[in-house]
């Protein structure tokens, strides 16, 4: 059995399961990344992912566009964002609250407007999902050509992301400005830096990410909307933004470590081994406890993370 | 008072309230082209709200701005800023986890499009430090800095905006004495070069030294103006405070008694594990002020840490009354009656987001008289901290106030009330009135020699001469984590003093 395991197919397999399992959640630790970095947490996260695999999923049955779909999600994202930074960066209230409140809100109103639009049938309607893109050539590479050259466009998407977003970060005007909102929104506004707009615009863009993340469940992933679809995604992203240090490259990392762990479970399952399935499912959260407690504690948080700024305030 | 020139400042009728406190009323303020002007007050007198105002920080309810001749009306810091006001605040505004570059140029990054011209960057950065003599390595993380380089991160992100109006919010507060020559040199660089300088300040000799010319603010209004040629550190202070202050305090002969606290060749290691303290010996009587002078950093914090129970030694004996001290545990220390004044108020002293009564009872909530089976007796706690309030003169709103919203002197206030109200045999002072303005400072003073006189032994850490020689009843100098000379205070003489301070040791 153990040289099921590791034959060929099943690292073809592993690497296929990896990507898809990972793209979501890459999505959705870059979204939350650049949140945190501007200094407000967004717990809106989970929810937020929620209703765009519910948006994305219905304007794809509607419309029968999976991009229209994908797009719709992003909208609703930075509607989500920007209402977290209504509460969170204008009146200020405590970012736990106000993030916690959001994912309520949004999973109540996806669920909603999802029975308005398709009811409640004994078999829920599907959409067409995306299709994977086969690379030429690269495709032709044994293994991985296989597996990482035929992807969903999105996963290629969420991969070039990455170095995307660290770039913003590290080598752009908008990114030194954005960590330095997040570390010390004083000094930022001293520099002439509009701090709320700043955040506010983060939160939209993260927003949007989740949102983008949350609709591959429903568009590639899967293709049907359940209420349990994104199933903790959102808290793996926030475990994910601890556990890289709030630097995009560690985060995906991280998402794609992920990523393997629950590819691996998903093999192991359909290897039937007798155990319950629950089980492999458990994996890949528990390595994630057991890595955040070990790494969080060298982590080096946005200073300002979970504080309002206001101008005229003492202590400020 | 005529320059001859025009000013490039002129403030009108300024006028600033906040909830209940008017902390500006209707002042005219001007400054001319290569000045140093001294915003002389004591702290709350309305100094740092007046020049937020004009670096567009705050905005007034009253009053007209004119910079260079044109009326301005400022919403944010970007428009001072674009008309060439810069501010180096009291509090840094640097990012400790990015470099000196990222710091200098946040907000006025060159660079077309989005990315940072990193090159340009450096190379404007590398011009203005060869110029001014601010050298610092660009690529070095803030955090590593000393604070003397920290502000010369500061001013350079002013120059790098190429301000030609400066204002310096109590810039010297933090910095040691080598530190603030220098800074005063660069100061008279900046001015030479017909730049204008705002300098905040409430410490007479400094203004005295650096200005052309002095405001007096009072209570949020200009008191008085004066040349600095033309006034003297007396008068000053008059007029700073608004009354005569006391030439010097009494300090009553008393003879000390038991020997209360020794330290017996204490050896204490840094956070970055070198030997801070080196096999450092003294005692220290009852009704002794002890002054233990030297510029900071020369191991006093590693020495009150442990003493404070924060830190544990590496070698060495601790005595109190006789009875040897576990080090490592602050309980310990409070319990063996050794009270602790520590040099960072707002990070070690206080706990700033709770109210001033829970830091009143801080080091005795769990005392029977506030509480019983495991619940506060409030009855009790609201009568101490209410009794507290009225004996320290501790102004606050309420009991209830977060700490936060209190001045540096009445912080100050509430960690002496908080320690001396166990009536302590030993007390830590450690530079018990930095940052404090000359009223806060009095105070402070009487309290402690009111210790003295009740038969608490006092070890005084300060780099503050003046301070050592007005309070202490016996001088011992410390530098480089070694005691390096012993003197009676009748005996000791400034000069000799200040040598030992600067690692001058006898044959
Ligand atoms: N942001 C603020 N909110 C409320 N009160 C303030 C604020 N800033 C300053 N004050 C009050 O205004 C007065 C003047 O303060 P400030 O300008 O900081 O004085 P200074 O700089 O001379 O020490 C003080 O009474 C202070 O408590
Ligand atoms: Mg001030």
């Amino acid at each position: 059995m153990i040289s099921d395991i590791f034959n060929l197919a099943f690292l073809t397999g592993l690497i296929g399961a990896t990507l898809r399992m990972a793209t979501p959640i890459i999505f959705a630790t870059l979204g939350e990344i650049i949140s945190e970095r501007s200094g407000v947490l967004n717990l809106g996260i989970e929810g937020t992912m929620l209703m765009g695999a519910m948006t994305g999923f219905l304007v794809t049955l509607i419309t029968g566009s999976q991009w229209l779909g994908v797009f719709t999600a992003a909208i609703a994202g930075i509607l989500l964002g920007l209402l977290m930074a209504f509460l969170a960066v204008y009146l200020g209230l405590s970012q736990h609250v106000s993030g916690l409140g959001i994912t309520l809100f949004a999973t109540g109103l996806s669920m909603f407007i999802y029975r308005l639009k398709v009811g409640s049938p004994t078999v829920p309607p599907t959409v067409d999902p995306f299709k994977k893109v086969v690379i030429p050539v690269l495709s032709d590479i044994p293994v991985i050509g296989s597996s990482i050259f035929s992807s969903y466009l999105l996963t290629y998407i969420a991969i070039i992301l990455i170095p995307l977003v660290s770039l913003l970060l590290y080598k752009t005007k908008v990114g030194l400005k954005i960590r330095t909102v997040g570390a010390n929104p004083f000094a930022a506004d001293t520099v002439g830096v509009n701090v709320n707009l700043l955040r506010t615009l983060c939160l939209m863009t993260g927003g949007a990410l989740m949102a983008i993340g949350g609709s591959f469940l429903t568009l590639a992933h899967q293709n049907m909307f359940l209420i349990d679809v994104v199933g903790g995604r959102g808290w793996i992203a926030i475990a994910m933004t601890i556990f890289g240090n709030w630097d995009p490259v560690k985060g995906a990392a991280g998402a794609l470590i992920f990523g393997v762990l629950d590819g691996f479970q998903l093999r192991l399952q359909a290897l039937g081994f007798r155990i319950p399935f629950h089980i492999f499912l458990m994996i890949p959260y528990l390595i994630t406890i057991v890595a955040l407690v070990s790494v969080s504690r060298k982590a080096t948080v946005p200073a300002s993370l979970l504080k309002p700024y206001r101008r005229e305030e003492k202590g400020s | 008072m005529t320059y001859g020139k025009e000013p490039v400042v002129e403030m009108q009728g300024i006028t600033k309230r906040f909830l209940d406190v008017v902390a500006n009323k209707n002042i005219d303020f001007s400054l001319f082209p290569g000045e140093i002007c001294a915003l002389l007050g004591e702290n709350g007198a309305g100094k740092t709200t007046l020049m937020n105002i004009l670096f567009g920080y705050y905005s007034c309810d009253e009053g007209k701005i004119f910079i260079k001749g044109e009326e301005v009306s400022l919403s944010s810091p970007r428009d001072a800023i674009k008309r060439g006001v810069g501010m180096i605040h009291q509090h840094f505004t640097l990012v400790p986890s990015q470099t000196v570059l990222e710091n200098v140029i946040i907000g006025a990054e060159p660079g077309r499009w989005l990315l940072i011209d990193k090159k340009s960057a450096r190379e404007k950065l590398i011009r203005l430090q060869k110029k001014f003599g601010l050298l610092i390595d660009p690529d070095a993380e803030v955090w590593t800095l000393s604070v003397g380089e920290r502000q010369k991160v500061e001013i350079l992100k002013a120059l790098y905006r190429n301000v030609d109006i400066l204002i310096m919010d109590e810039p010297t507060a933090v910095l040691a004495l080598a530190e603030i020559v220098e800074l005063f040199k660069t100061l008279k660089a900046l001015a030479s070069e017909n730049r204008s300088i705002i300098f905040i300040s409430h410490k007479l000799h400094e203004v005295m030294e650096i200005s052309d010319r002095i405001v007096v603010l009072r209570n949020g209004e200009v008191v008085a103006e004066r040349k600095t040629g033309e006034t003297n550190v007396k008068e000053l202070a008059n007029l700073m405070v608004g009354r005569e202050l006391l030439e010097r305090i009494e300090k009553k002969e008393i003879t000390p008694g038991e020997r209360v606290l020794s330290v017996d060749d204490l050896t204490v290691l840094s956070d970055r594990g070198l030997e801070a303290v080196k096999k450092v010996s003294f005692s220290l009587h009852k009704y002794e002020i002890l002054g233990m002078a030297g510029v900071s950093g020369n191991g006093q914090k590693e020495l009150a840490e442990v003493l404070f129970g924060i830190r544990e030694k590496s070698g060495g004996k601790i005595f109190i009354k006789g009875k040897e001290l576990k080090d490592g545990n602050p309980h310990e220390s409070i319990k063996r009656g050794i009270a602790r004044i520590p040099e960072d108020r707002i990070d070690t002293g206080l706990l700033m987001d709770l109210s001033v009564e829970e830091n009143l009872i801080l080091e005795v909530h769990s005392t029977p008289a506030f509480q019983q089976r495991g619940l506060f007796n409030f009855q009790n706690i609201h009568n101490f901290s209410e009794t507290k309030i009225r004996e320290y003169n501790i102004k606050t709103d309420n009991r209830d106030a977060p700490t936060k919203t209190l001045s540096g002197g009445n912080l100050q206030k509430v960690i002496l009330a908080r320690e001396l109200a166990g009536e302590p045999i030993v007390l830590i002072a450690c530079q018990p009135t930095r940052g404090l303005d000359v009223g806060a400072m009095e105070y402070i003073h009487a309290r402690l020699l009111e210790q003295r006189d009740r038969g608490c032994g006092i070890l005084l850490i300060s780099e503050d001469l003046d301070e050592i020689f007005l309070l202490s009843d016996r001088i011992i100098v410390i530098y480089e984590g070694r005691i390096i000379g012993e003197a009676d205070i009748h005996q000791a003489t400034r000069e000799q003093i200040g040598l030992w301070m600067s690692g001058v040791e006898e044959k």
